[in-house]
């Protein structure tokens, strides 16, 4: 079943908890990644791949940039999920 | 028909000896801050990279690996007339005719071993050793000496702010020889020449000589797609290639990736879920990324401070440019 918004939005944040020790309640729509939570560029890969699995879903090299927010991540994940 | 005469060499095959030759100029990342709009802090946590070494003038591709191979031969106990081959592995020795292993070969006293090099980019150390391997058992060589060494400090692009840290020079080799137990184990290896544009030389040297570009050739990489590669993908390699020796993790005292950013080297050992006693080469912090001498070098150093020993199972992956990777278990000298 496909996840929804707020399922996604927690499991982004249980993902940036684990990789970047962000607390949850940190991670919300308008965050930005880097300037907001802390995501390095390497660390985004490490967020990637672990949405990738929890949400089955492929998000290219090419598209990782874009995901500036914790809202573009959400709306692609919700847009693409399988 | 006639019959041809098998070749047969040794049963199996080991390293036997391990040295490096690391530059004598250490510089460190303020050096690097001339050149780029950056930090020590953010190079330190892109990179787990504090210094590198410079080679100078002197310190040429064949001269490293001189001093390098000389210290692996006394090592192995054996002397270099014993050596029927040499393999080396580069992407930054300019002269690429003739290969600059047949120099290696003849200054180090082989009697006319077999010499030539590899180009195999970050994974050309481990594409070596299997190479030297298969001589081995297949009876073309007894003992053989594999070079991995680089002065990427010459294309190293000082003004580009993504791969300026990263690069070091250096040399390191192993001399390979006959055993009676397995030593070496099976190699999974392979290429993605699909992923070629991922870390490549910026452009040709014709295109330099024509004047077409004005800048000197440089290798550049896309850090997020290499970075993916490098963790994910090789971490499958590296399970792989502990599956084909017939090992677990709980098996393995020592692990030696490719040192291209302690990063990348952190991800890996989290997604191979390595146990706690497994010692983990970090010698980028001190060495950079030297390529196809980084797995050497890296050995060398643990066995020098006694992190490593003799005699313990270590898991060596090299990974780079082509992209090509080489993962294999082997018994440390």
């Amino acid at each position: 079943m496909a996840a929804t918004q707020e399922e996604i939005v927690a499991g982004l944040a249980d993902i940036v908890n684990e990789i970047a020790g962000i607390p949850v309640e940190d991670v919300q729509l308008d965050k930005s990644f880097t300037d907001d939570l802390d995501v390095d560029s390497l660390s985004m890969v490490e967020v990637v791949v672990a949405a990738e699995e929890r949400f089955d879903v492929k998000i290219p090299d090419e598209d990782v940039k874009n995901l500036k927010t914790v809202g573009d991540a959400t709306d692609y994940i919700l847009k693409h999920q399988g | 028909m006639s019959k041809i005469k098998p070749s047969r060499g040794a049963p199996y095959a080991r390293i036997l000896g391990v040295g490096g030759y690391r530059p004598t100029r250490v510089v460190p990342n303020e050096v690097i801050l001339e050149t780029i709009d950056s930090s020590d802090e953010w190079i330190r946590s892109r990179s787990g990279i504090e210094t590198r070494h410079w080679a100078s003038d002197e310190e040429t591709v064949a001269a490293m690996s001189i001093e390098a191979s000389g210290k692996a031969i006394a090592d192995a106990g054996i002397s270099a007339e014993q050596i029927g081959g040499v393999i080396v592995s580069t992407v930054s020795h300019f002269k690429q005719t003739p290969a600059v292993a047949t120099e290696i070969a003849d200054k180090l006293g082989t009697a006319k071993a077999a010499a030539f090099d590899i180009s195999a980019g970050c994974a050309g150390f481990v594409y070596g050793l299997t190479l030297a391997k298969g001589m081995i058992v297949e009876g073309s060589a007894e003992y053989v000496l594999v070079i991995g060494v680089e002065r990427l400090s010459d294309l190293t692009d000082l003004e580009d702010r993504a791969t300026a840290f990263l690069f070091g020079d250096g040399a390191g080799a192993v001399v390979v020889g006959p055993s009676q137990e397995p030593a070496i184990g099976p190699t999974v290896w392979g290429s993605e020449g699909d992923k070629s544009e991922t870390i490549k030389q910026t452009v040709p040297w014709t295109e330099y000589r024509s004047g077409e570009v004005a800048k000197f050739p440089a290798i550049t990489q896309e850090g997020q797609a290499v970075f993916r590669w490098a963790v994910f993908e090789m971490a499958k390699v590296a399970k792989e290639a502990l599956d084909a020796s017939g090992l677990s993790p709980d098996d393995l005292d020592v692990f030696i990736p490719h040192q291209a950013n302690e990063r990348i080297i952190d991800s890996m050992v989290k997604t191979l879920k390595l146990p706690e006693h497994v010692t983990v080469a970090r010698d980028v912090r001190t060495t950079g990324n030297t390529s196809a001498a980084s797995i050497p070098l890296a050995m060398e150093r643990l066995l020098a401070t006694g992190e490593a020993k003799s005699g313990d199972t270590a898991l060596v992956i090299g990974f780079g440019a082509g992209l090509v990777y080489a993962a294999t278990v082997v018994t440390l000298p």
